[in-house]
């Protein structure tokens, strides 16, 4: 028998394996077979492998990007903390501008809807510099025909009266200093008294008889007595009672927020205005009942 | 036993290197296995033809022909199972087992250890494959495909700088003599 040399077995073989391959390949173009039980058997292998590299390769990354790939890291946290920052402001900025909008749109809504009552939006450009008086400055002066004396009110409630006037800026007391004030009475019996302030954030309401009937959380509304704000504006809610002789000692927290005042009303004449929430109704029935017991106050 | 035994031809001494116990098989499916996951994470890799230089190493190594072709077909037809329905088997069988003798055939005739050597095997080996494979698209599957483009050429130049670096890892896998 004659022997094979080694490279013709190789060729042989070569040839063999190409013909198989050659003849698979036919099969499954002819029989659209792709090899479904090879496969099965390749990914079947193959899967629990790819999925621990996978795996491990996901760790390594992990580690890679959270342990050593920081080069940039601390370059780029600077530059986001800046931006931060920036962005924290640009927030805040847009916050204040938001909240102006919105009191602004009250203020126009309020002035609309009373459209017969002479009226002028004022923006605050200062407060008083010490603490000891709570006043402020508005931007309206005797150009825009504000006089000493007006009303000065905000959508919420009194805010205070014009004491000073120059020829572009005011001056308004606010109710909450101690020589502020306004004529006032109870929404619920109409019982009129003078409010003013004590320099606090509150202002107390004077000269209601002990025997008087007065509830916490009771609605102020201004009594018109004191010839410059109109009736039926808040003044405040009674957040205290105390019996007192001859007199109750009731403390109210002002209807409009005096401490954070930025755009406010002045009311160029005494001409009614109606609020939300204020019972004219009952105000008319209660002031035919009222007992009031002290002049309408207004503070020199 | 020897580790290592040596191939006359003529008047050149060749060493034919054998491994450690699975080190084939181990590095065959581990290329298979980062052929088939590390492109999901790092795309860019999938231009690296882990299994062709698998081949093409122990095709080098081994220096037998018939082992060549033999292992280049198993990895041939693994890739093509691995490669899902579109690629059918035998795709990358032919065009391995081709490559796994030829790198067997040459293995005996030469010396394969410098790296500049590797380099320009592994390059010539890349194009060869890659011109079977469209030969087996063009003939047999009658699909349309280039010969030859600029992909094709930073390919083979890329694939030939990780296998000459891959080699000398792979080197690790042999027996002492």
């Amino acid at each position: 028998m004659v022997a094979i040399p080694s490279r013709h077995k190789s060729l042989a073989l070569l040839g063999g394996v190409l013909l198989a391959q050659i003849l698979l390949l036919a099969i499954q173009i002819k029989k659209d077979s792709r090899g479904r039980l090879i496969r099965v058997w390749a990914v079947s292998a193959a899967s629990p492998f790819e999925r621990s590299g996978a795996w491990g390769f996901g760790k390594v990354r992990g580690v890679w990007n959270h342990y050593f790939a920081l080069q940039t890291t601390s370059r780029e946290n600077e530059a986001l903390r800046v931006e931060n920052d920036a962005l924290k402001l640009t927030i805040a900025q847009l916050q204040s501008k938001a909240a102006e909008a919105d009191r602004l749109a009250a203020i126009l809504s309020f002035k609309e809807t009373h459209a017969t009552a002479p009226m002028l939006a004022a923006r605050v450009i200062a407060v008083s510099a010490g603490t000891a008086s709570r006043t402020v400055e508005v931007d309206r002066g005797e150009r825009d025909g504000v006089t000493r004396n007006m009303a000065v009110i905000t959508p919420d409630g009194a805010v205070g009266k014009v004491i000073a006037v120059y020829r572009d800026t005011s001056q308004v007391l606010l109710l909450t200093d101690k020589d502020g004030g306004a004529g006032a009475m109870l929404v619920n019996t109409r019982t009129q008294g003078p409010v003013g302030g004590t320099g606090d954030p509150t202002i107390v309401m004077k000269y209601v008889a002990t025997e008087e009937d007065v509830k916490l959380g009771e609605k102020i509304v201004t009594s018109g007595m004191d010839k410059i704000f109109p009736r039926d504006i808040p003044v405040g809610t009674v957040v205290e009672v105390k019996n007192g002789n001859p007199f109750k000692q009731i403390r109210v927290q002002p209807a409009a927020k005096l401490d954070r005042l930025e755009t406010v009303i002045v009311l160029l004449s005494q001409a009614p205005v109606d609020f939300p929430g204020v019972d004219t109704q009952n105000a008319q029935t209660g002031a035919q009942n009222s007992t009031a017991t002290a002049p309408a106050a207004e503070k020199p | 036993m020897n580790e290592t035994y040596e191939l006359r031809t003529g008047e050149t001494h060749i060493e034919v290197h054998k491994f450690y116990p699975g080190a084939i098989l181990f590095a065959a499916a581990a290329a298979l296995v980062l052929q088939a996951s590390v492109p999901v994470y790092l795309p860019q890799l999938n231009i690296l033809e882990l299994p062709l230089l698998v081949t093409i190493y122990f095709g080098l190594s081994r220096r037998n022909p018939s082992t060549g072709l033999l292992l280049g077909t198993a990895i041939g037809l693994a890739q093509d199972a691995l490669s899902g329905p579109t690629v059918p088997l035998g795709f990358y069988g032919i065009a391995k087992t081709v490559i796994g003798f030829l790198a067997s055939s040459i293995g005996a005739r030469l010396d394969t250890e410098h790296p500049a050597a590797r380099f320009a095997l592994i390059f010539g080996f890349f194009v060869l494959h890659q011109a079977i494979l469209v030969m087996i698209r063009r003939l047999l599957l009658a699909q349309p495909e280039p010969w030859f483009n600029l992909h094709l050429a930073i390919a083979a130049g890329v694939n030939a700088v990780v296998g000459t670096v891959l080699f000398l890892g792979l080197d690790r896998l042999r027996r002492s003599a």
